[in-house]
């Protein structure tokens, strides 16, 4: 029942965007899924986008995490974002397990060898949301064993920080985000660090439009764990994976990504298979504002 | 579940204060005003940036392609034909035209973000001078000028 009524709060919301607007921008988009570069979404625009993830787990079932992101190019130098999250676990049930929302801040007016881009996300989901957005803390696979009617009754108010350090180099992007995370209950703050680097195929746009040209993909990998917490920091009991991953920008302004995870000792878990999908909407901002009897 | 709604709420709330802020129209002479102070940094470029040569300036290939990029990452601030637009200002003034390669190149590079225009640096550097080579190819349509007074 949580499931359908998940499932028609993500039609409420998607089908009306999806179908009203048709002006969508061609974005070159990277294909980071946990990690960001210093690229906010431009001013007026909305990006929508839905992402899975198929993670096996030792000792329990498998899962299938899903959600939905609203992204929003406030300023030039501010992005907005909403997350819905939600699960199946295999053999158990489907869930709603939360919201976040993120803010992404570019503190300086020009471009730098290091970019850096500030990040306050608050979230509020249940002890069953298995997005792994972030791996933070002592993160385990083990976490992920107790079933949802235990999990989904946990609930967490947690704020978290990020640095993002970022640098574009001949066409090659490398980026660096530390985080740290606190829950609002008496918890100690928790470290992650995310890595990632990446490229399109090709550098230079071709005279033509086409689709499976090398310019509309670009390949990279991300690296990501925890680091411990504010009592014990550093690499016991944490989890780390490395993932590979592609972007696929069609012409026809969506993007398609997918990165297959490796866990990388025996805390993770063993493998991670992503994909997402997304449509970005240009001048929404506008469009909102006319809808809300803005000036014309 | 107050707290939820609360901060659904304050989520909707600020959302809305940001797609105004986005969207907001400006009268004729503040738009003129806005868009001087974007021409105005051109000349804002160091000398290294200004000097650099075009690698495809001429090349029928790359204004082609620049017109791709152009359609899909500029005209929707800039206008169709770069004439300008609600949150653009045109491409094809004077100001513009005239502008050394390198300077148009380095405004792409690090954008004006404070005024609206994004750092393009996502699009790699030869995307960019093939954008810098599309724009120059345009010419100029005349000097922009203030809006006569009522």
């Amino acid at each position: 029942m949580a499931f359908l009524r998940f499932r028609f709060w993500l039609l409420f919301l998607l089908l009306p965007l999806g179908g009203c607007f048709s002006l969508t921008a061609r974005a070159q988009e990277s294909p980071y899924i946990v990690a960001y570069d210093h690229y906010l979404e431009e001013p007026g625009n909305l990006e929508i986008e839905y992402f899975s993830a198929l993670g096996t787990q030792r000792a329990g079932n498998n899962f299938h995490s899903f959600w939905a992101e609203f992204e929003y190019g406030a300023t030039a130098w501010w992005t907005t974002e909403f997350y819905l999250d939600g699960q199946t676990t295999f053999g158990d049930s489907t869930i709603f397990t939360g919201f976040r929302w993120e803010n992404r801040i570019r503190p300086l007016k020009r471009e730098h060898f290091i970019n850096p881009i500030l990040y306050f996300e608050y979230e509020h989901k249940s002890g069953a949301d298995k997005i792994l957005k972030e791996v933070e803390g002592h993160d385990v696979e083990s976490d992920f064993l107790t079933p949802n009617a235990e999990a989904r009754k946990e609930h967490n108010h947690e704020i978290e920080l990020k640095l993002i350090l970022s640098s574009t180099f001949k066409g090659w992007n490398f980026t660096e985000n530390t985080l740290a995370a606190k829950n609002l209950s008496n918890n100690p703050w928790e470290f992650g660090y995310a890595l990632g680097t990446s490229r399109p195929l090709a550098l230079k746009a071709s005279a033509k439009r086409c689709t499976f040209c090398p310019q509309n993909f670009s390949v990279g990998a991300e690296m990501y764990g925890g680091l411990g917490d504010h009592h014990h920091f550093g690499l016991r009991d944490t989890s780390h994976y490395l993932a590979p991953a592609v972007a696929w920008n069609l012409p026809s302004g969506w993007t398609l990504r997918l990165s297959p995870g490796f866990g990388l000792n025996d805390n993770s878990h063993r493998f991670l298979l992503r994909w997402g999908l997304s449509r970005e909407i240009s001048g929404f901002g506008t469009m909102a504002g006319r809808l809300f009897g803005g000036r014309r | 579940m107050k707290e939820c709604t609360a901060l659904l709420t304050l989520t909707a709330v600020l959302l809305a204060i940001s797609v105004s802020s986005a969207q907001e129209g400006k009268p004729p002479a503040a738009k003129y005003q806005k868009d001087a102070r974007i021409y105005a940094e051109l000349t804002l470029a160091p000398e290294k940036a200004r000097a650099k040569r075009n690698p495809f300036e001429k090349d029928p290939e790359a204004v082609a392609a620049g017109r791709n990029l152009f359609e899909q990452h500029c005209a929707e601030c800039h206008g169709a034909s770069a004439e300008g637009g609600k949150k653009g200002p045109s491409l094809r003034a004077q100001e513009v035209q005239e502008a050394p390669p390198g300077s148009i190149f380095w405004i792409l590079t690090n954008g004006v973000v404070r005024r609206g225009m994004p750092v393009w640096s996502k699009l790699p550097e030869p995307r960019r001078w093939q954008l810098v080579t599309y724009l120059k190819s345009l010419g100029a349509s005349g000097p922009s000028t203030p809006p006569a007074q009522p």
